[in-house]
């Protein structure tokens, strides 16, 4: 468990980022929670790491007009500790507390959670209920891309060659909102075998597909037909037994003042 | 005989025990966390050279080419060996024992030769500078394979339909059938007869520093010294010996630290002996670290039973027989040299072991499959046997209305009963199953928790209670491994050295794993000999230092290396006054050792400092009278004889609440009472228990090395093969009784596969108890969501 010979390189500045960015072998490093493991099981065999923990500004959590805007770098841990995003961001406080473990979340960050699109993952689920806003630059410019629209499939995002992830904005929670998130690991800190982020009317499912599954919030019964018909299936659990238990926490949501 | 010298057990020693029965820290604890501990991988040697392996990506297949042109061309290879290269090093061994009779398996090469039988087998071995150079080489090696049939299920292994290694005739590695007779005559007298059939999911230990070794091969000498990651470094001695063919007092097999080893690392490994046959090789050290992935692939795994059971009782509660039939499977060999057949074996001696039924019967099949062997590991066919009985005895108390602590009272054997022969041939020394289920219950307050439990349900909370007794095999004599003709010592020694200052050093020949060994040995060698703790320093884990002994493993570091350190320490204390009353011209019977100084028996007077002593005896001598000579290095051995193995007992319970609608199940709380005779150190030992418990929750709820049907393990890491954590562990109470065997002066049994024994039985029993007003009941291990909620037909 070695990783195969890579160049590293870590840039002071977004230009000379985005310059390094160009190689279409290279990859960001941010914690590396997820990357350097698969470096290790040569799982992954990159020509140039980018490491991105020196650039300015890309850390930190602010609160704007109507969101609060989370810097890409920013670790689980910040978000954990963060007064802000328990008052704004209620859901995400709920949500942080079932990333992996204490030392993962030290170092593991938000944009590489959301830049991953693991399925069973709790940020980009979140970032769907919240219709959170992804903001992503370029060399030249800067978008800003709907969290719903953002992910694409398994592992795969609206990200393209050459953009990084800079931050991630979430609205600010209004009086009267309400926001649950539950998820089932047989193990704390485990990958979901599936989880609900539900925020007022957007109720999301992680773990039951390639990317996170937005239900439209009708009656009970008429909400749960909408989950899919045949998740995917896990090592210990069939695909009957994910839809049995998404349909669990769903109740229990519902049923949560 | 002076007061001292009496066994610990005997009358009137309570005063004399000194830090035995007392919770000291650990010596080696500080070091440990400071990160000064000396484990292989820390080693740093000139020329050292790293091995790895290229292994089977197909559970059964011929290697029809292997080509190493592209990967020696790699920067830094020193070498691309197969196994018929490394064949001509080191020769193949059979791992089958004398007194398992018919046992049989195939010979097995260090690394395989044209053919592999499981997945992780290695086929080839890269030598490099460094092992990101030979991991790189190893990418570029290429294999052509004609792939075999796969025998992957037990059933489908013993109806022989495909034969793993076709000179052996069929799959059956091996056989045994049990029977005291009257068995069927007892089930058509029983009024109530119950069945099941209980399955056993294969899992592994996993230790926190994986399998290492650094062999140092010394051409000068022909000699080879071996640092090694193991339980038994004498046994290793031997091994490397033999297959390398170097003279055994020229191999040297050193263990410092271990991090962990749980039975793992008593084993013969092929990687490791290729290891060890490259370093004679290629005249450099050779070092082999297994990284998390190989380790799931290649570190024994174990269990993997189904058993059909089925128990006899009177309607009066009388249990009348047992009658099981155990199909194991343990992969395409028998592991040198403890074989694979002991774990079935053990099922076959201890089910029902608590309890005083006559008449048992009992059958086994141990076949060959193509997974990863499987053998000894932490309380070897004991969660089995353990699981089985309570699990069925909890049946028959349903079917008879009786409460299951009622039931088990009835049956169990009677304190007062022994020596005892229980029918499946074992004898036991003492027991005492009454005192600790009294013990039990009332820790835990059995009768308000069965109140509880009742008014939970009307909630629909569904609470269970489990409770499983057990007995355990620990000390084992020579009748475990050496009547069968395997060269492993059931001796241990202890040396014992008084230094000129009054230090005393010993060095002994069972080794540390991280358990506290060299602890209690600090213990019991300061008591003996009558020096405060902080005067005594600990060697353990090298073959040239220490007496030859057997190392850990079956809970027999106490009990048999604790007793060797006792004797040793008790002749030093005796020498030590002959030199006493030399120097002091007094009688020998009017002194004592206490706090570091000769005292006078009965006044307790400070007589000589053990520092002037020891300097009158190393460097004046002269002024001894002309016919005395100071014996100041004393060495003792002990063998436990009397007994086939000394026998500990206990009973442990689960508390658990099962959610209906996920299939979750949450441990409450757990409880351990344990009879291991005499206590040493009640903090280590409470920890040995707690561990172990934990180990058995990990069989009981979480562990299971996953294959597909054509062999490929699926859940051969850390994310994927659920190891127990601290977050979902219950407070687990600990509780002794203290009955010490009379074959040692120590008193001392074995405890450190208790926990694991017992736990997965206690958990299995808590969880049915919880989803008996559903009727439905759950019999294979481990519990997952899945299985719990499939029992409840809700998905």
């Amino acid at each position: 468990m070695k990783a195969a010979a890579f160049a590293y390189l870590k840039p002071a500045s977004l230009p000379e980022a985005f310059a390094a960015l160009v190689n279409p072998h290279a990859k960001v490093l941010a914690g590396g929670q997820s990357l350097i493991p698969a470096l290790n099981m040569r799982l992954s065999s990159p020509e140039l790491l980018v490491d991105i923990t020196g650039l300015p500004d890309l850390a930190g959590i602010s609160l704007q007009a109507h969101s609060i805007k989370i810097g890409a770098l920013t670790t689980h841990a910040q978000i954990e500790a963060c007064e802000l995003v328990r008052k704004h961001v209620p859901l995400l406080a709920q949500a942080v507390r079932h990333v992996a473990h204490a030392a993962i979340r030290n170092r593991g960050t938000i944009g590489g959670s959301l830049a991953l699109a693991d399925p069973a993952a709790e940020y980009p689920a979140c970032a769907v209920a919240l219709d959170s806003v992804l903001v992503i630059r370029n060399k030249a410019t800067e978008r800003r891309v709907k969290a719903e629209r953002f992910f694409k499939g398994l592992f795969e995002t609206d990200l393209k060659q050459g953009e990084l992830l800079v931050a991630v904005e979430f609205p600010l929670a209004k009086a009267g909102d309400k926001s649950v998130f539950l998820e089932l690991t047989r193990r704390h800190g485990d990958y979901a075998i599936v989880g609900l982020a539900a925020h007022n009317e957007r109720m999301v499912f992680l773990g039951l597909d390639s990317k996170p599954v937005l239900l439209q919030k009708k009656t009970l019964r008429q909400t749960k037909d909408q989950l899919p018909r045949n998740p995917p299936a896990d090592l210990y659990h069939s695909s009957a037994t994910k839809r049995h238990l998404a349909g669990v926490l769903l109740e229990r949501a519902w049923n949560t003042p | 005989m002076g007061r001292a010298e009496l066994p610990l057990h005997a009358p009137g020693t309570k005063l004399e025990r000194g830090y035995i029965g007392r919770s000291v820290p650990r010596p080696n604890a500080k070091r440990l966390l400071q990160g000064r501990g000396a484990y292989v991988d820390d080693l740093r040697l000139p020329r050292l050279a790293h091995v790895v392996f290229y292994r089977s990506p197909h559970a059964h297949a011929r290697i029809k080419k292997l080509q190493f042109e592209k990967s020696l061309k790699c920067e830094g290879v020193i070498g691309i060996f197969s196994g018929k290269d490394i064949s001509q090093y080191c020769t193949p061994w059979v791992g089958v024992l004398a007194h398992l009779k018919g046992i049989k398996s195939p010979p097995q090469h260090a690394v395989a030769i044209d053919r592999a039988c499981w997945q992780g087998e290695a086929v080839a071995a890269v030598v490099a500078e460094t092992r990101a150079q030979a991991e790189d080489a190893l990418g570029l090696i290429e294999v052509q394979w004609e792939e075999l049939p796969v025998v992957m299920d037990m059933e489908a292994s013993l109806s022989g339909k495909e034969v793993i290694h076709k000179e052996l005739g069929d799959n059956i590695c091996f056989a045994r059938a049990h029977d005291t007779g009257g068995v069927d005559e007892a089930f058509a007298r029983a009024d109530v007869v119950v069945e099941e059939t209980f399955e056993f999911g294969r899992h592994t230990g996993v230790c926190l520093e994986t399998r290492s070794i650094l062999a140092d091969y010394n051409a000068a000498e022909h000699s080879l010294t071996v640092y090694h990651s193991t339980q038994a470094p004498h046994m290793m001695q031997d091994i490397f010996s033999r297959h390398l063919d170097i003279p055994e007092a020229s191999v040297r097999v050193i263990a410092r630290d271990v991090g962990g080893s749980f039975g793992i690392k008593v084993h013969v490994y092929p990687d490791e002996m290729a290891t060890a046959a490259l370093s004679v090789m290629l005249r450099r050290p050779v070092k082999f670290v297994a990284d998390r992935l190989e380790s799931f692939a290649t570190d024994i795994h174990a269990r993997e039973h189904k058993v059909k059971i089925r128990l006899a009782a009177t309607r009066a509660g009388e249990i009348l027989a047992f009658d099981l039939d155990d199909l194991t499977a343990i992969g395409p060999y028998s592991v040198y040299p403890r074989t694979s057949g002991i774990e079935g074996n053990q099922v076959v001696n201890l089910t029902g072991g608590p309890y005083k039924h006559q008449k048992y019967r009992a059958k086994l099949n141990v076949v060959f499959t193509n997974k990863n062997v499987t053998c000894q590991y932490r309380a070897v066919g004991h969660p089995i046997a353990v699981a089985l009985t309570e699990g069925i005895v909890d049946k028959a108390a349903a079917k008879l209305g009786m409460d299951p602590a009622e039931f088990r009272r009835r049956n169990l054997i009677a304190d007062e009963a022994y020596p005892y022969t229980f029918p499946s041939g074992v004898k036991f020394e003492k027991l005492s199953h009454h005192k600790c289920l009294n013990l039990l219950l009332e820790k835990m307050h059995y009768q308000e928790l069965r109140q509880e439990q009742i008014q939970l349900r009307e909630k629909n909370i569904f609470r269970g209670i489990g409770l499983a007794a057990m007995i355990e095999v620990t000390n084992p004599s020579p009748a475990f491994y050496g009547v069968g003709g395997a060269r492993i010592s059931a001796q241990d020694g202890a040396t014992l050295r008084l230094e000129p200052t009054g230090m005393v050093t010993v060095m002994c020949s069972v080794t540390e794993q991280g358990q506290g060994t060299e602890g209690i040995f600090a213990q019991i060698a300061a008591s003996a000999v009558g020096v405060s703790l902080d005067k005594v320093r600990v060697i353990t884990g090298d073959t040239a230092t220490t007496p030859y002994g057997g190392g850990t493993w079956a809970s027999r570091g106490a009990g048999i290396g604790g007793e060797a350190v006792l004797q040793s320490g008790r002749a030093l204390r005796s020498n030590m006054l002959d030199i006493a009353a030399a120097i002091l011209q007094l009688d020998k019977n009017e002194l004592d050792i206490a706090d570091d100084s000769v005292v006078h028996r009965v006044t307790q007077e400070k007589k000589l400092p053990l520092e002037e002593l020891g300097r009158v005896a190393y460097f004046r001598p002269d002024t001894l009278p002309m016919d005395f000579q100071a014996e100041l290095t004393v060495t003792r051995h002990y063998t436990p004889r009397q007994y086939g193995f000394t026998f500990t007992n206990g009973i442990q319970a689960s508390l658990v609440e099962v959610d209906v609608d996920t299939g979750f199940v949450k441990l409450l709380k757990h409880w351990c009472v344990e009879d291991s005779g005499t206590v040493i150190n009640p903090m280590l030992v409470d920890e040995q228990l707690r561990g172990g418990v934990v180990q058995g929750i990990g069989a009981a709820l979480y562990e299971e090395c996953l294959y597909s049907p054509e062999g490929q393990l699926l859940n051969g890491n850390m994310a994927d093969y659920l190891v127990p954590m601290a977050a979902e562990m219950p407070d687990i109470v600990c509780a002794h009784v203290e009955t010490p065997t009379l074959q040692s002066q120590l008193g001392a049994k074995g405890v450190g596969e208790a926990g694991t024994a017992g736990a997965p039985g206690a958990v299995m029993n808590a969880i049915n108890d919880a989803l008996a007003p559903l009727n439905v009941r759950v019999t294979a291990m481990p519990f997952t969501p899945e299985r719990i909620l499939k029992a409840l037909a809700k998905v």
